[in-house]
């Protein structure tokens, strides 16, 4: 065969099982787009490279299968940036292939040169400058290997044009780069967690986006149920356990409800499992279940005593984790603990009332769940109207929450919504947005347009940074500013501009039948939600301070 | 002045463009303290040695786990029983032609 560095790389990605990818062309990835142009792959154009980073991540988030995304090189590049630091901090597999100017000129500040290497690499799991055509037949491959084994994260492949466009004589393919399982020995650390757990009489099991990744949520319910232990998902595991199961206590943290905090705090055993003690979960570390021995299992030891240290590390997947877990626990009922655990949450009902106002957020996210079927997927932007889905939507099947946990990227969730409903065409998918986030890229509604997906923005507006404006209220002595935007668009005339169906509850009576419309026929819809400027999002634990100081409602 | 609180970790890494990089991106990214570096070729061109003078102190630990995780890393070890006064002596070694 011979073939350009371009045709190979689109091949290989073809033999990867890529279908569709995002990106948009520019001077130094033409030759990728011009053997995109003879391949089966459907490339989806945007309108900003970081949408395109955040549709690939819509796909695999959604999917749990790596995603592709292109960029040329300089602004293209920086553009991708944001996304590929969200994916990083998600552990979303994704691998970003970006054209860079040719080798010769590489270092001479050529017309759109940036070094794209070097960015990348504190916000990559593995980045790759290509330096010669045949590197491209270990490095392809080796990149989607990296993106998925072990703890999933983003891939970049910088891919010269001169590299792109050489041709090249050769024989065979290379075999696709396949996940590898990683195996470690744990069955000393399981059998001593099962001690541990016997010998526990307030046991909690603390489970993050691992959970997810591994896909281990059925694995995890019997476990819970098996041994009667409550369970608190952070802000990436909501949805591995239903929100209704009587051992759910709801996300903890920052914005977790009282009573989930109090019963942490009261654990005498804490299971961490697929979790990194990221700060808005634990609030001031040291006063993070001070009366528990806690067990801490992932598949990325270097998570081990990073923020705390803890009395046991179990090693490997949490899926097999889970399982040889469920398999050696005994049945147990812990009558006293589900008892005061149940008593903990009726003291500290979450919400205490669900408000009159119909277009109150908590009423707006109930109302969207009772119209769309449960296997929908919901996005978010990132702000209030994040932490009010996070707390109030009731979530109960793992991928049907696609959130910017991490980097907390605002603009995440519209691309996001995206990438899901290609990787999904059966399921309608929801953007929960707010006024600040959505116009951070909502050009993206033109490339909606383009394939009339079934996505539903649902935009709560205040007119504000409500996050911000809320801890201006709450920390700076109401010194607000820059909080507040001075003039707020009309954004139903701006989603009808974009030829997508709009509305504005601002001027409807039937609330329900609006949000029924909007969701339930076949393409895309914007829902305005106009709402309270000084709406707070409650129970909050101040920055810095520990989870049992929290601010209620 | 090296301190006697310090400590070498030795690495083995492919040898390519980017690695110390990946390496010096890593210290700086985790705010981690790296007092010295020695690097070189080993086998054939490969591969290279290298040679991080760092602080003996409680982010050791992640030190060592994070640089693990590094792709181009082979192998890494904390080395106790190496004397690192190398590092305070390079000069030495060094010598005009």
């Amino acid at each position: 065969m011979n073939l350009t560095g371009a045709e190979i790389i689109v091949q290989l990605l073809e033999r990867q099982g890529i279908s569709i990818l995002a990106g948009i062309p520019g001077g130094a990835n033409l030759p990728l787009y011009n053997a995109l142009h003879k391949s089966k792959i459907h490339h989806v154009l945007t309108r900003h490279e970081q949408a395109a980073g955040f549709i690939a991540q819509g796909m695999a988030r959604s999917s749990g299968t790596t995603a592709v995304c292109f960029a040329t090189s300089g602004p293209g590049a920086t553009n991708l940036l944001t996304a590929i630091a969200d994916a990083k901090l998600d552990s979303v597999p994704v691998v970003a292939i970006t054209g860079q100017v040719p080798s010769q000129l590489i270092g001479t500040d050529a017309f759109q040169e940036i070094d794209t290497y070097g960015m990348t690499i504190p916000i990559t799991k593995h980045n790759f400058l290509v330096r010669s055509v045949e590197e491209l037949f270990t490095v392809i491959p080796e990149a989607f290997r990296i993106a998925a084994s072990g703890r999933p994260g983003p891939v970049l492949i910088d891919v010269p044009k001169d590299i792109q466009s050489q041709r090249y004589e050769f024989s065979e393919w290379p075999e696709p780069g396949k996940t590898i399982e990683i195996k470690i020995d744990n069955s000393k650390e399981i059998d001593k967690a099962i001690d541990m757990l016997t010998q526990s009489k307030k046991p909690v099991l603390y489970v993050g986006g691992g959970i997810i990744h591994s896909n281990a949520s059925e694995e995890l319910l019997a476990f819970a149920h098996k041994n009667s232990i409550p369970v608190t998902p952070t802000l990436m595991a909501l949805g591995a356990i239903p929100y209704d199961d009587p051992l759910c206590l709801g996300m903890l943290g920052m914005h977790g409800s009282q009573s989930t905090n109090i019963i942490l705090n009261e654990a005498d055993l804490v299971l961490a499992l697929g979790v990194r003690f990221d700060d808005r979960a634990t609030g001031k570390v040291s006063g993070f279940c001070p009366n528990a021995t806690i067990i801490h299992a992932d598949i990325d030891s270097s998570e081990f005593d990073k923020i705390k240290k803890v009395d046991l590390c179990i090693g490997g997947n949490i899926k097999e984790i889970l399982t040889k877990l469920l398999e050696k626990a005994t049945r147990n009922e812990r009558r006293d603990w589900i008892n005061t655990v149940s008593a903990y949450k009726k003291q500290y009902p979450f919400p205490k009332t669900f408000p009159k106002d119909l277009l109150h957020p908590f009423n707006i996210i109930r109302t969207v769940d009772s119209v769309i079927a449960p296997d929908s997927i919901i996005t978010t932007d990132v702000g209030q109207h994040q932490m009010w889905v996070a707390q109030y939507y009731p979530f109960k099947k793992p991928r049907t929450l696609l959130t910017s946990g991490g980097l907390g990227t605002m603009g995440f969730g519209l691309p996001t919504a995206l990438g899901a409903a290609f990787a999904n065409p059966s399921k309608r998918i929801v953007c929960f947005s707010g006024d600040g986030s959505i116009l951070m890229n909502i050009q993206e509604l033109a490339t909606l347009a383009d394939y009339n997906l079934d996505v539903t923005v649902v935009l709560f507006n205040n007119g504000h940074l409500g996050l911000v404006r809320q801890q201006q209220e709450l920390f700076y002595t109401r010194n607000y500013i820059a909080s507040k935007f001075i003039t707020n668009p009309d954004f139903k005339t701006i989603a009808n501009g974009f030829g997508i169906r709009s509305f504005d509850l601002a001027h409807e009576t039937d609330v329900r039948d609006v949000l029924s419309r909007a969701l339930t026929e076949k393409g895309p819809s914007f829902v305005n939600v106009p709402i309270a400027p000084d709406l707070n999002v409650l129970p909050m634990v101040p920055p810095g301070g520990s989870n049992t100081e929290s601010i209620g409602e | 002045m090296i301190k006697q609180t310090s400590t070498v970790i030795e690495l083995t890494v492919y040898n390519h463009a980017g690695v110390m990089s990946h390496i010096t991106g890593l210290f700086s990214r985790r705010g981690f303290n790296l007092e010295g570096i020695l690097c070189g070729q080993i086998d054939d061109g490969s591969k290279s040695r290298m040679y991080l003078l760092v602080n003996k102190d409680e982010t050791l630990d992640q030190i060592v786990k994070q640089v693990s995780k590094l792709h181009d890393v082979i192998s890494v070890s904390v080395r106790e029983d190496y004397d690192h006064s190398i590092f305070n002596r390079l000069h030495e070694f060094i010598i005009q032609k």
